[in-house]
C-alpha cells in the first residue's frame, strides 16, 4: 500500500490567538514495503504529520492516500484506515491499562469482534514478534515487569492488529543501548522478514543511518530534506541550521576528506569506516 | 581533604513483586571530592538510579553508610540539611515543574525555607541566570521546550544554593537540541559555581567531558577513570551492553587490524588527526 501526501496542511487552532500552523505544503510518496527515518527537532511537525497517515487528525487543506482510501479536511475516517496504519506512540507503555500482559495485547484485535482462537494466534504471533515469551509473561502484569518489556508489551499490541503499515514515533527513547538494540532489530525483521512499510521517528542519526531507505527531514512544517541517508547527510550545512547533527563516523569521513584523503561520502556505520579506511591506508602503503 | 560525598560498602536491598531480595547496590564504596564532575553510565537495572537517590536521602542503605559533607544520612535530623546540600533533578521535566509560572516554580524551594521575599528574588534572578532562562521568568512552563523546563528544573535546585547536584537521566527524554542546552548549563555549574555534579546518562558522548566515568553494572562499580581511561576499554564496555563513541569503536577496530592508533580517542578531530599520521 503506497501513501500518497499532497499538500499537506494542517493548522492548529484557526481563527483562535493560538492558531499556528504545523504543516505546510507537504507532498511525498511512500512506497510499498519501504523503511523511512522520519527526523527533525521537536516542533518541526513530524508528530503532526504521522498522526495524519492513521488518520487521528484530518488536514486542513490538501489530501492523503492509503491504499484506496482518501483523507481530506471533509472525509470520515473509516475505521480500517486504523487497521491498516498501525501507530505507536512515545513512550506507549504509558497507554498499557489491562491486568494482564495476554489481555492487554488482546484488547485491539477483541474489538474487531474475532473469534478467541484468532485472538489468541495474534497475541502469540506479536509477541514473538518483539521478543516476548508468551508462556513466562502472558500472565504477569504489565506493570509488573522492566520498563524495556513494558515497551514490547505496547508494540505487540499494535502488531496485534496486523497493519501493514507501522509507524514508531521514537521507540527507543529513554531506554538503555540494549533495550535500544533489541528493539531496533526486531523492526528490522518486521520490515525484512514481513515486508512491513516503517516510518521510523528519531533523532539518532546513528540509528537511522543504519535502517533506513529513505530519509525525511521536517523543519517548521515543511519538507526540508529528502533522499537516500547519504545524500541526505551530505547537506550537514543545512541540518546544522536546523539543530540536527550528521553521525560521529560522517563527521570522520568528512575530516579525512578535508585533508586530501579520497573516501567516499556514504559511509555512517563503523563497519564501513573500518573497511575503507583499511583500503586507503594498505593501499598507500603498497603504492 | 574530606570527600563530599563518599560512600562506604553501601548495600541495599529490596523485595521483588515475586518476593525475592534483590540487592540494587552491592558493596559500593565511592569518594566524590567538591567540584568534581561524575558521569554515572550503566545499563537498566545496574543500580545506578537506586545510587543516586542514596545521594540525597531518598533512599538509605541497608548496610554501610552515606556520608554527604560529612552528615551521614541516617541521621533524621540531618535530612533537610542533607536534600538542601545535594539536590536532584529527575528525567522527567513535567513531573517536576509545579507551578504556573516559571519564576514562581524556581520560587517554590526558597519559599519553603521561610526566606525573606528580597532574598528569594535575588535567588530566583541569579538561578534564572545561571541556567540561561531569565527571559522566561513569567513563561507558563507548559508551553517550553523539553529543554527548557529540564534548565527550569535545575533552576529550582539551584535556588536552593546546593553544593552538589544529582541528574537522574536528565537528558532521556530531550531532542539532541534540548541535550545540548542542558549538558552545556550543567557544564557551566560546575566550572563557574564549581558546583559539584554527579550526572547519569545512557549517552556517551555526555561523559566525555567529565572528570570521570562510573561504570555500574549489577550493583557494583565495575570500571571508573577518565573517561579516555574508561572508555579505551570497548571490549568490557560491549560486554555488559553499553555503547563507546563511534569514534573509540572506530579506534579499537582499527587497531586490531594493526594499524597504529591510540585507543583512548574521544572526539572526531582527533580520529582524523590519527589516521592521517600514518
Amino acid at each position: 500500500m503506497p501513501i500518497i501526501v499532497e499538500h499537506l496542511t494542517h493548522v492548529y487552532m484557526p481563527g483562535s490567538p493560538f492558531e499556528s500552523l504545523a504543516l505546510d505544503d507537504v507532498s511525498f510518496e511512500i512506497k510499498d514495503g519501504e523503511f523511512i527515518g522520519l527526523i527533525g527537532h521537536t516542533g518541526s511537525g513530524k508528530s503532526t504529520l504521522v498522526q495524519h497517515l492513521n488518520g487521528l487528525l484530518k488536514p486542513t487543506s490538501g489530501r492523503i492516500v492509503v491504499d484506496d482510501i482518501e483523507i481530506t479536511s471533509t472525509s470520515k475516517v473509516p475505521k480500517r484506515l486504523r487497521q491498516h496504519v498501525g501507530l505507536v506512540f512515545q513512550y506507549p507503555e504509558h497507554q498499557l491499562f489491562e491486568e494482564t500482559v495476554y489481555q492487554d495485547i488482546a484488547f485491539g484485535p477483541r474489538n474487531l469482534n474475532l473469534p478467541e482462537g484468532e485472538v489468541e494466534r495474534r497475541v502469540r504471533e506479536a509477541m514473538a514478534l518483539v521478543g516476548l515469551d508468551f508462556e513466562a509473561i502472558k500472565d504477569r502484569s504489565p506493570f509488573e515487569i522492566s520498563g524495556g518489556q513494558r515497551r514490547r508489551v505496547a508494540i505487540a499490541g499494535v502488531l496485534a492488529m496486523e497493519p501493514s503499515i507501522l509507524i514508531l514515533d521514537e521507540p527507543t527513547a529513554g531506554l538503555d543501548p540494549k533495550g535500544r538494540d533489541e528493539i531496533l532489530s526486531q523492526i528490522k525483521n518486521l520490515h525484512e522478514q514481513r515486508g512491513m512499510t516503517i516510518i521510523l521517528v528519531s533523532h539518532s542519526m546513528e540509528d537511522i543511518a543504519r535502517l533506513v531507505d529513505r530519509i525525511i527531514v521536517m523543519n517548521r512544517g515543511k519538507i526540508a530534506l529528502v533522499g537516500k541517508p547519504e545524500e541526505v547527510f551530505s547537506c550537514v550545512e543545512e541540518l546544522h541550521a536546523m539543530g540536527l547533527g550528521i553521525p560521529q563516523i560522517t563527521q570522520v569521513m568528512r575530516g579525512l576528506k578535508a585533508r586530501g584523503m579520497d573516501v567516499p561520502d556514504n559511509i555512517y556505520t563503523v563497519d564501513q569506516a573500518v573497511k575503507v579506511i583499511l583500503e586507503r591506508i594498505r593501499g598507500k602503503k603498497n603504492a | 581533604m574530606e570527600p563530599i560525598i563518599r560512600l562506604q560498602d553501601v548495600q541495599f536491598e529490596y523485595l521483588s513483586f515475586e518476593g525475592e531480595e534483590i540487592a540494587a547496590l552491592n558493596g559500593v564504596t565511592l569518594d566524590i571530592q567538591k567540584g568534581e564532575f561524575v558521569v554515572i553510565i550503566g545499563h537498566n537495572g545496574s543500580g545506578k538510579s537506586t545510587l543516586a537517590k542514596h545521594l540525597n536521602a531518598l533512599l538509605r542503605p541497608s548496610s554501610g553508610v552515606v556520608w554527604i559533607k560529612g552528615m551521614d544520612t541516617r541521621d533524621e535530623d540531618k535530612l533537610w540539611e542533607i536534600r538542601q546540600t545535594a539536590g536532584m533533578v529527575f528525567q522527567n521535566p513535567d513531573n517536576q515543574l509545579v507551578a504556573t509560572i516559571v519564576e514562581e516554580d524556581v520560587a517554590f524551594g526558597p519559599e519553603n525555607l521561610g526566606l525573606p521575599p528580597e532574598e528569594i528574588r535575588r535567588r530566583v534572578n541569579e538561578a534564572l541566570k545561571a541556567v540561561g532562562m531569565e527571559e522566561y521568568a513569567q513563561a507558563a512552563p507548559h508551553y517550553l521546550s523539553g529543554g527548557q523546563k529540564q534548565r527550569v528544573a535545575i533552576a529550582g535546585i539551584l535556588a536552593m544554593k546546593p553544593e552538589i547536584i544529582v541528574l537522574d537521566e536528565p537528558t532521556a527524554m530531550l531532542d539532541p537540541v534540548g541535550r545540548r542546552e542542558v549538558m552545556e548549563t550543567v557544564k557551566y555549574l560546575n566550572r563557574h559555581e564549581g558546583i559539584t555534579v554527579v550526572h547519569i546518562t545512557h549517552y556517551m558522548e555526555e561523559a566525555v567531558d567529565a572528570d570521570r566515568v562510573i561504570v555500574m553494572e549489577q550493583g557494583k562499580i565495575v570500571l571508573q577513570g577518565t573517561p579516555r581511561q574508561v572508555f579505551s576499554q570497548v571490549e568490557v564496555l560491549k560486554e555488559i551492553g553499553l555503547d563507546v563513541p563511534q569514534v573509540t569503536e572506530l579506534a579499537y577496530r582499527l587497531k586490531a587490524e594493526g594499524l597504529d592508533i591510540p585507543l583512548d580517542v574521544l572526539k572526531v578531530e582527533e580520529m582524523v588527526e590519527a589516521i592521517c599520521r600514518l
